[in-house]
């Protein structure tokens, strides 16, 4: 054997367990890990251990893609939550939601229809779904799912209270918890009371209709892939074809829904990118002094939480989780709960700088996506925010600039 | 430095040129010999492989394995160190007469549906290839039986030990599916003339069922077909799927192959009652491999593009196009005796990888839909001797989602290392 050889095949075995031992102990061969403040699918901080298995299995169940044979269908939006919600935030337009049905408070007449969300999509064989002739209807882009279970957390006190304040606003803000009528299988939340008609305040939702995250999640698996839960075990199809044999047990068993309900709650909030800048602070100053606040709440107080890392915490959802008229512009005819069909909930702005991420670059804003700049959102207020737009329209370009770049800050 | 060829396969069973399309059937009847020439194409790869004989008995046998380790992780977060065990194969082949062959391989596979969360549940031996071919002429064979589709290079050409690297190339296994064998039947030829190679293949087989739209990938997933446990005794849609490829090789310029698979893929009928429209997948393969002469450099590349008839109200991020390919370029640096190995060689090579598992645009939006990944993968490879390979590779990957998301467990950042052994025996 010439050493030549010796020594090149000495080589090749050096370089493989060099290889293997520094890829055990070094991370500098593996990819860096998601920075927080650019991704917003981590936890919240101080899980415990159980905590953060649970929330794992939260996690591989919100991605996990359905088909037929696990329930999908036969109408849907989209066959995983992750579908909708990329990377945890907010939706693209190419999975948004047609909501129809309801016109006022006394509820939604549709639901013998399919109401009160169509199925954009459908298996294969089965009749697309139709909205029903005469049926008002709305088209929503599905919110960013991060921070929702602080703003769970958030005391039905304290938006009461923030509801109250309104009450001289000299813009004419005058937003209103939308009360609405809850399942009597949902789970209370601590300390929610319900109102002398038995409704309670709710707050997720482009309308502020949906109780809480069990809700939201129970609603998002039957409305959005068509699959029964315990807590809406009849699948929408079968309003519309009372000959399809109904699920015999849940689509999606208790386990693997209650740890998506813990995943959601337990997502990290978005945070703030470059609070310290100059115009992220003179923006943010203009934000305030212009009125936008007044409805974007700069911070709140949650409560208390079953989970100890959401409780007591102070936050930057910049939304006051109530619902205002927001001028005939975005009166679609279409609502839920109490709210009227030109109200609607104050969206959380934070994670907004985040959007380009999920939206291929692009923006789309608003509770339908109409809105393609912050710029174009901000003129689309109208309503109560019509005095805000208006502040926003007068500023300087420098101004308006600087308000533009605290918001991509969020 | 002698001639190196560079997935070699040096064992080479097909050498009468002059004789046939098929093998010399007394090439079984012993240990493998080493391959001289260049004389053989793709489809020659079934074959194509050591076989070792026994005794009296009428059957020659062979196999080969594959195992590694790796240490993978994406966007921060990896498993750890994994040890695995991919593939077990064992083959069996007889020379029924002198004209009429038999080949059958049954195989161990971890994740035989190319689907990752499939692999957790362990793995599956099944039978991947069990056919007779009978020969009329040297241009006119059939072949019937489990067949291995000729879509492309690599699902004919799929032996671990030919390869430089422990993963198999992406689109290949995930676009495309591969090993994508089925029941069916065809013929083939081939003719050698000087220096040019010219061959085809025509098949129809059972193919594709609804899965490929409907899985838990999420995705148009052409793979998802492979789980199910009815495909070889019943076709979903009852129509075949037809597959054929033209090869033409030259031994001094390296050989293009051009393949074509498609048909019907979804349940339309049932019980004569006509349920969905007939909804085709189409397959258009272009292969292309070469050995430069001055360098022995070797390159292998296949690329695909693939057409799906989607129904209407469907999810967009089911596509109707997909695209994506592979190039591995290898080059031996020092070939010869090596710690007393007579034939050892020492390998540098690169593969390069893209997948578009969803082309175009977004219907809402008009802009494009994203869902991609790209790969890169330097390697370094020893060979004792040609049948057996030890392979440390490093992957560099990125990937987005549908909207162009980089955030998330399973997109964005990917980075690997392996070191594997792949051999026959």
């Amino acid at each position: 054997m010439s050493k030549r050889y010796l020594i090149i095949s000495g080589l090749f075995v050096l370089t493989l367990a060099i290889t293997i031992g520094s890829v055990s102990s070094c991370k500098k061969l593996m990819p860096d890990m998601i920075d927080p403040n650019f991704g917003v699918c981590g936890p919240v901080d101080d899980l415990t251990n159980s905590q953060t298995i649970l929330f794992s299995r939260g996690n591989d169940q919100f991605f996990a893609i359905r088909d037929a044979a696990t329930g999908l269908g036969p109408y849907f939006v989209s066959n995983s939550c992750g579908g909708c919600h990329s990377s945890d935030n907010r939706g693209h337009p190419f999975t948004i939601l047609t909501r129809f049905g309801q016109t006022d408070s006394t509820g939604n007449k549709f639901l013998g229809q399919g109401g009160p969300q169509l199925g954009s999509s459908n298996l294969p064989g089965y009749t697309p779904e139709q909205i029903p002739a005469g049926a008002a209807s709305s088209k929503f882009i599905a919110p960013i799912t991060a921070g929702l279970g602080f703003l769970e957390a958030v005391p039905d006190t304290e938006i009461i209270n923030m509801a109250r304040r309104n009450a001289n606003n000299p813009d004419g803000v005058r937003g209103h918890p939308n009360y609405s009528a809850v399942p009597s299988n949902i789970p209370p939340l601590y300390g929610s009371v319900p109102r002398a008609d038995g409704k309670y305040i709710c707050r997720f939702g482009r309308k502020a209709s949906t109780y809480s995250l069990v809700q939201q999640v129970a609603a998002a698996y039957n409305h959005d892939m068509g699959i029964t839960s315990d807590y809406m075990p009849i699948n929408p199809y079968n309003y519309l074809d009372q000959t399809a044999p109904p699920a015999s047990s849940p689509e999606v068993n208790n386990d693997d829904f209650n740890s998506v309900v813990f995943y959601v709650t337990c997502l990290q909030t978005p945070n703030q990118r470059n609070a310290d800048d100059p115009t992220v602070k003179r923006g943010n100053a203009l934000f305030v002094q212009i009125g936008c606040e007044t409805c974007h709440k700069q911070t709140l107080k949650t409560g208390y939480s079953p989970i100890a890392a959401l409780s007591n915490q102070t936050i930057s959802p910049f939304t006051d989780l109530l619902v205002h008229d927001m001028g005939q512009a975005l009166d679609d005819g279409y609502t839920e709960g109490d709210a009227k069909t030109s109200e609607w909930r104050t969206t959380p702005l934070w994670g907004l700088g985040l959007a380009r991420n999920v939206q291929g670059g692009n923006i789309y804003l608003m509770h339908d996506g109409r809105a393609h700049s912050i710029q174009e959102a901000i003129k689309l207020h109208g309503g109560e925010a019509a005095a805000s737009s208006a502040r926003f329209s007068k500023l300087s370009t420098q101004e308006q600039n600087a308000v533009i770049t605290f918001l991509n800050s969020l | 430095m002698k001639r190196y060829y560079c997935f070699p396969v040096l064992i080479v069973l097909l050498t009468s040129l002059s004789a046939g399309a098929q093998i010399d059937s007394s090439l079984l009847n012993g240990m493998a010999k080493t391959d001289t020439t260049r004389k053989k194409l793709s489809m020659d790869a079934i074959y194509d492989r050591p076989f070792l004989k026994m005794g009296k008995l009428p059957v020659a046998i062979g196999g080969y394995m594959e195992a590694n380790w790796q240490y993978v992780g994406t966007s921060g977060i990896s498993i750890g160190n994994q040890f695995q065990f991919r593939r077990f194969s064992l083959f069996a082949a007889s020379s029924i007469s002198n004209r009429i062959k038999f080949l059958s391989e049954i195989e161990y596979e971890d994740d035989p549906a190319g689907d990752p969360d499939e692999a957790t549940e362990g793995g599956k031996f099944e039978v991947e290839y069990a056919a007779i071919d009978i020969e009329l002429h040297p241009l006119l064979n059939l072949r019937g039986g489990m067949i291995v589709n000729p879509i492309g290079s690599f699902n004919e050409n799929h032996d671990g030990p030919k390869w430089e690297f422990t993963d198999r190339p992406i689109a290949m296994t995930q676009m495309l599916p591969d090993t994508w064998s089925n029941p069916g039947f065809g013929a083939y030829g081939k003719e050698y003339s000087g220096h040019w190679m010219y061959g085809y293949e025509f098949y129809l087989s059972g193919g594709f069922n609804d899965s490929i739209i409907d899985n838990t990938q999420g995705r148009t997933f052409l793979p998802a077909t492979k789980a199910s446990t009815t495909r070889f005794t019943k076709s979903a849609s009852g129509e075949p799927l037809y597959t054929a490829k033209i090869s033409l090789g030259n031994d001094r310029i390296g050989e293009l192959g051009l393949s074509y698979m498609g048909g019907v893929y979804n349940t339309w009928q049932i019980e004569g009652a006509t349920v969905d429209d007939k909804r085709r997948v189409n397959v258009f393969d272009a292969d292309f491999n070469t050995i430069l002469p001055w360098t022995h450099t070797n390159i292998v590349t296949e690329w695909a593009y693939i057409a799906i008839d989607i129904p209407p109200n469907y999810p967009q991020s089911y596509g109707n196009r997909q695209f994506g390919g592979f190039i591995d370029v290898v080059q031996p640096v020092i070939s010869g005796r090596m710690l007393g190995w007579q034939h050892a060689t020492l390998n540098l090579a690169l593969r390069g990888e893209y997948v578009d598992w969803n082309v175009g645009n977004f219907a809402a939006t008009g802009t494009p839909m994203y869902n991609d990944l790209w790969s890169v993968m330097p390697a370094v490879s020893f060979r004792p001797t040609p049948q057996t390979v030890l392979r440390l590779n490093y992957r560099i990957q990125n990937q987005r989602d549908i909207t162009g998301s980089t955030i998330g467990a399973t997109i964005g950042q990917t980075r690997g290392i392996s070191f594997g052994v792949s051999t026959y025996f």
